[in-house]
């Protein structure tokens, strides 16, 4: 059996160097695609920690992933057409930078997690599943109305945002743009999970009652670690949007909050690279399969049945040859 | 910067044995529930091409799965990847205007095929953008149109509570002269329509206009019908092309709708075109069917009078539109949308198969709203 | 607004509410007894409603189709439950939530690749349709009459079957211990089948009934689905007489709330706003309504109290 940390390893390096690869090659596409894997990953990592280490399943996670969208829609709709964006008190200018994009994407998703999380922590189980769901189902509804941004139909940005120093419309450097940002929350979500909070959250998965006895609140652990998960995917979100140029209410279905959850599967709940390999194996899956025949769908649904049925502990169970912790 | 003259070097290395001289890809909604319109165009698009017999022309297909952020991943993937030279096939509105902006600000041409929203008609069109069905204000311009000569005074009108929805209502509302009994917003893919058929009976409206493709306009038109309500209704072909007709029924018989296109529009290719589309594919073809190959027809009329490499001279020959339209004579206005005329149908039943009949024009040579705001 | 109206459009959130029970029922059903959060539920809706259009079309017989839809319910119930969910029971939440998204995708494109990507059609039978006029000159829908008859029947019955049958006892048994009455020589796996399969076949019915008057396409079960896994957490899941009350809340709310959100508006708004506003608020509305519901009992009108 295979260390976890030797699988780590070579997911890092793999990532890195299929787009150099792709750069020698000339296969520009192949760096999309990677970039779309790194993002992808980059949501799913924001969404492990509340569900791999706080253990709660949520069914929501597109809001996050879809306020991060839309912050960059937003700013950048309006710095391309030069009006001013009016909050009721004060009026602002667009913005194009992607740096303020991010800290606001994550600022609003950080606030709309602590929302979410204070009234839907009070349900537990399926019930929480459940309301999660419940208000990604709202934000999909409302923005599918907001004709002010676009509606259903979305909002077209021409160019990609700008991040200083860099000329983002190269595909490889915004690949390491996001290359980046992936690394940086699996670091916040290893030093996380080996840190005070990490293990308390950890045990408040577990048995809270033996949290509360020790005098910690399980409630105050999980809703902290719910706002630091709907602020990451909420930056994925932002950089999603960059990377097509558009946002549109998709961003909120409940489709996409199921696909979070399958990339963590895929790669092994709670596992640090879990959501990595998940997403990278998802996108491969999803460009080879649909090249093959029109009805891919049968066969993505035959392969994800093979890997619950058969693949407890999601790939890295199987080359570790240990389950992962049991949510 | 480097990066790039790399990559067009390389290009230029790879490209050198020639496979074919026009790369055509093809972005279309082949999977879920609305694959039939995106199949439709694809099939009416290839018979356009094999008929034409020409072996210079590859076409790339892809599923868009009717999801934005996938059709960007295709353009793409067309244009980076497969080096396409002109793309087309999207049908839907919101899945246009993720790719096409995109697409064309990079020098790739764009025939539309289906979607025609109002940006790209107005201040957002753009010299390599060729729309070869409709702006999505037309068919319900010409309802507007035809509710006049129909001389109905006072209209309940309908649509989802979407872009496109509130589009369709605008452009009813621009042509019609009478007055608007009630003006309503339904859900996106709503199918219980029981709410809204009330509100109707309770109206004192004379008529009905309703903009619900898909499956939306099935159940709506069903439950109609039942309801016992009998004023009369007018919809845009959206809701009674030939791929959901079958699914529609009864219910569907009698209603006048608005179209560009219909089988019986009488001139020889049109005429072989309902031929060869049925013999080969086994069925009727719809409005879409004869969109995409329409938008084959122009491409093919584009590539004999230039080569794509010279952009300009492309241009001018997709821009003289020089081909036999399913539609008879077709051109395009200023801002790359058609100029038509559009009729009004109403649906028979042929033996066993319902399908639509010519009843009158609409509207003649109608252009669009936006054509204006366009500066190109 | 009329007197009249308001009548009318409580009757169409009935109706709309009593279909929405029969897929609850079944969710509910299945999670009380088996603890299986089943997404595929909306495909089974699916297969019911395309078994009916495609028997009505070969025999024209609205009841054979029923029976049908019934059957072939039943079955795709009974043969994913041997093959798949049957190895699910014991899985974490997540588990299942996957493994039925996976059964979903598998549902409707193998179902698209037998039907192919149109329509089909299903229609009331004439002896059903057209409309009937009600005390107070209110003209409605005779098939709607029978579709809330027909739910209340459903509801009935389900009642009966649980509370005053052997197999009913089994079942209320189930959902407290399952391996208590396992211990007593009950098959719990034939149990659970035919648990499974009279879901399925709930599911179903509501789509054969539903299809005749909506359209039958591929994905017709997921909208469905969202709102009758909103309607069983409001009622509390496992809970049947919570599942119908649930219902009933959001087919009224769904429904009226359509029709009056945009009215209200328009007191303090422009016309065009006030319909646009007034119809996003109410998409969300039934959302709105569970949301509150949870955050005032977290486990539902009628779930077990943890």
């Amino acid at each position: 059996m295979i260390p976890e940390r030797a699988i780590n390893a070579a997911v890092i390096c793999g990532l890195l160097a299929v787009p150099i690869w792709a750069v020698m090659a000339d296969e520009i596409f192949t760096i999309t695609l990677t970039t779309r894997a790194v993002i992808l990953a980059l949501a799913a990592v924001g969404l492990n920690i509340a569900l791999g280490i706080g253990g709660l399943v949520s069914f929501g996670h597109a809001v996050f992933f879809g306020l991060g969208g839309y912050a960059m829609g937003i700013l950048a709709f309006h710095a391309q057409t030069f009006t001013p964006l009016d909050l009721g008190l004060v009026s602002v200018n667009g913005t194009k930078s992607m740096p303020v994009i991010w800290v606001v994407a994550t600022a609003v998703s950080a606030l709309a997690a602590w929302v979410i999380g204070l009234l839907s922590l009070r349900t537990t189980g399926v019930y929480f599943i459940m309301i999660t769901l419940a208000f990604g189902q709202m934000f999909f509804y409302f923005t599918i109305s907001w004709s002010a941004y676009g509606g259903e139909d979305g909002m077209s940005i021409y160019v990609r945002n700008g991040f200083p120093g860099l000329n983002t419309l190269v595909p490889i450097q915004f690949f390491g743009l996001c290359f980046a940002a992936l690394c940086l929350a699996l670091l916040l979500q290893w030093r996380l999970r080996g840190s005070a909070f990490g293990l308390a959250l950890n045990a408040a998965r577990q048995t809270p009652e033996r949290v509360e006895t020790v005098g910690l609140n399980p409630m105050r652990l999980k809703l902290l670690a719910f706002v630091i998960s709907g602020a990451i995917t909420g930056l994925a979100g932002a950089l999603f949007a960059d990377l097509n140029r558009f946002v549109s209410p998709t961003m909120f279905s409940w489709q996409l909050s199921g696909e979070l959850i399958i990339l963590i599967i895929i790669g092994g709940v709670g596992r640090l690279m879990g959501p990595v390999i998940g997403a990278a194996i998802f996108v491969a899956l999803e460009h080879w399969l649909g090249g093959l025949t029109d009805f891919w769908h049968v066969w993505l649904g035959a392969i994800l049945l093979l890997i619950v049925l058969f693949g407890r502990g999601g790939v890295i169970g199987l080359l570790t040859g240990k389950a992962g912790p049991h949510v | 910067m480097k990066n790039t003259i790399l990559a067009s070097a390389a290009a230029a290395l790879l490209a050198a044995p020639a496979l074919a001289e026009v790369k055509v890809g093809m972005i279309t909604t082949l999977s879920g529930g609305g694959a039939g319109l995106g199949i439709d165009v694809r099939d009416g698009f290839m018979l356009a091409i094999q008929q034409s017999g020409r072996d210079d022309i590859e076409v790339v297909i892809e599923d868009d799965q009717r999801k934005p952020d996938i059709a960007v991943q295709l353009a793409d993937k067309m244009v980076q990847a497969e080096k396409v030279d002109v793309l087309t096939g999207i049908i839907w509105s919101n899945l246009a205007m993720a790719v096409v902006p995109s697409v064309t600000a990079q020098g790739k041409f764009y025939l539309s095929p289906n979607a025609g929203p109002s940006p790209l008609a107005g201040q957002g069109c753009h010299p390599n953008y060729f729309n070869v069905a409709w702006q999505n204000d037309n068919l319900h311009e010409a309802a507007g149109a035809y509710a006049n000569t129909a001389s109905y005074g006072n209209s309940f009108i309908l649509a989802p509570n979407y872009p496109a929805g509130t589009d369709a209502l605008t452009g009813y509302k621009r042509t019609f002269e009478g007055g608007i009994a009630s003006e309503v917003y339904t859900q996106l893919g709503q199918t219980d329509y029981a709410a809204e058929i009330a509100q109707i009976r309770a109206s004192d409206a004379d008529s009905v206009y309703f903009f619900l493709p898909g499956g939306m306009g099935i159940s709506f038109l069903k439950q109609y019908a039942d309801s016992g309500v009998d004023l009369p209704i007018v919809g845009p072909a959206f809701s009674f092309d030939q791929g959901i007709l079958q699914a529609v029924g009864d219910a569907a018989l009698g209603v006048v709708n608005t179209s560009q296109w219909n089988k019986d529009i009488d001139n020889p290719t049109n005429a072989a075109f309902v031929e060869s589309f049925q013999e080969a594919y086994g069925r009727l073809p719809s409005l879409y069917a004869s969109q995409g190959f329409d938008t084959a027809n122009l491409l093919i009329s584009a590539i004999e009078a230039a080569d794509v490499t010279d952009a300009d001279a492309f241009r001018d020959a997709l821009r003289a539109a020089n081909f036999d339209s399913t539609r008879g004579d077709f051109a395009f206005g200023p801002n790359h949308h058609p100029v038509q005329t559009i009729y009004a149908r109403e649906v028979i039943k042929e033996g066993d198969v319902f399908t639509n009949k010519i009843i009158g024009t609409a509207l003649e040579n109608h252009s669009d709203a936006y054509a204006a705001d366009c500066k190109m | 607004m009329s007197t009249v109206l308001i009548i009318e459009q409580v009757l169409n959130g009935l109706q709309f509410g009593v279909m929405l029970f029969l897929m609850a029922a079944g969710l509910t059903l299945i999670f009380g007894v088996m603890g299986l959060i089943n997404l595929a539920h909306g495909s089974l809706y699916m297969v019911g409603a395309f078994a009916a259009a495609w028997v009505a079309g070969a025999t024209g017989s609205f009841l054979l189709a029923l029976a049908a839809a019934l059957a072939a319910a039943a079955a795709a119930g009974a043969l994913i439950e041997v093959l798949v969910i049957r190895r699910l029971y014991k899985a974490a939440h997540l588990d299942q939530v996957l493994a039925t998204f996976a059964l979903i995708l598998i549902f409707s494109e193998g179902t698209r690749y037998v039907f192919g990507s149109f329509p089909l059609f299903l229609d009331i039978p004439a002896y059903l349709s057209g409309p009937v006029t009600l005390p107070g000159g209110i003209q409605y829908p005779f098939y709607r009459l029978v579709l809330i008859g027909v739910g209340c029947v459903v509801a009935l019955g389900l009642w009966w079957l649980t509370a005053r049958t052997r197999v009913g006892i089994q079942i209320r048994a189930g959902e407290n211990d399952r391996e208590m009455i396992a211990a007593l020589g009950v098959d719990i796996s034939k149990l659970y089948t035919l648990v499974f399969a009279i879901g399925a076949a709930l599911a179903g019915l509501a789509g054969a009934l539903v299809g005749a008057i909506q359209s039958v396409q591929v994905g017709m079960g997921e909208p469905v689905l969202i709102l009758a896994f909103v309607v069983i957490v409001i009622g509390g899941i496992g809970s049947i007489r919570g599942a119908f009350i649930g219902a009933l809340l959001v087919g009224l709310t769904d429904t009226l709330g359509g029709i009056f959100l945009p009215e209200l508006f328009k007191l303090f708004m422009e016309s065009g706003a006030a319909t646009q506003t007034g119809s996003a608020l109410a998409a969300m509305a039934a959302y709105i309504l569970m949301g509150i519901v949870l955050i005032w009992r977290p486990t539902g009108l009628f779930g077990a109290r943890s």
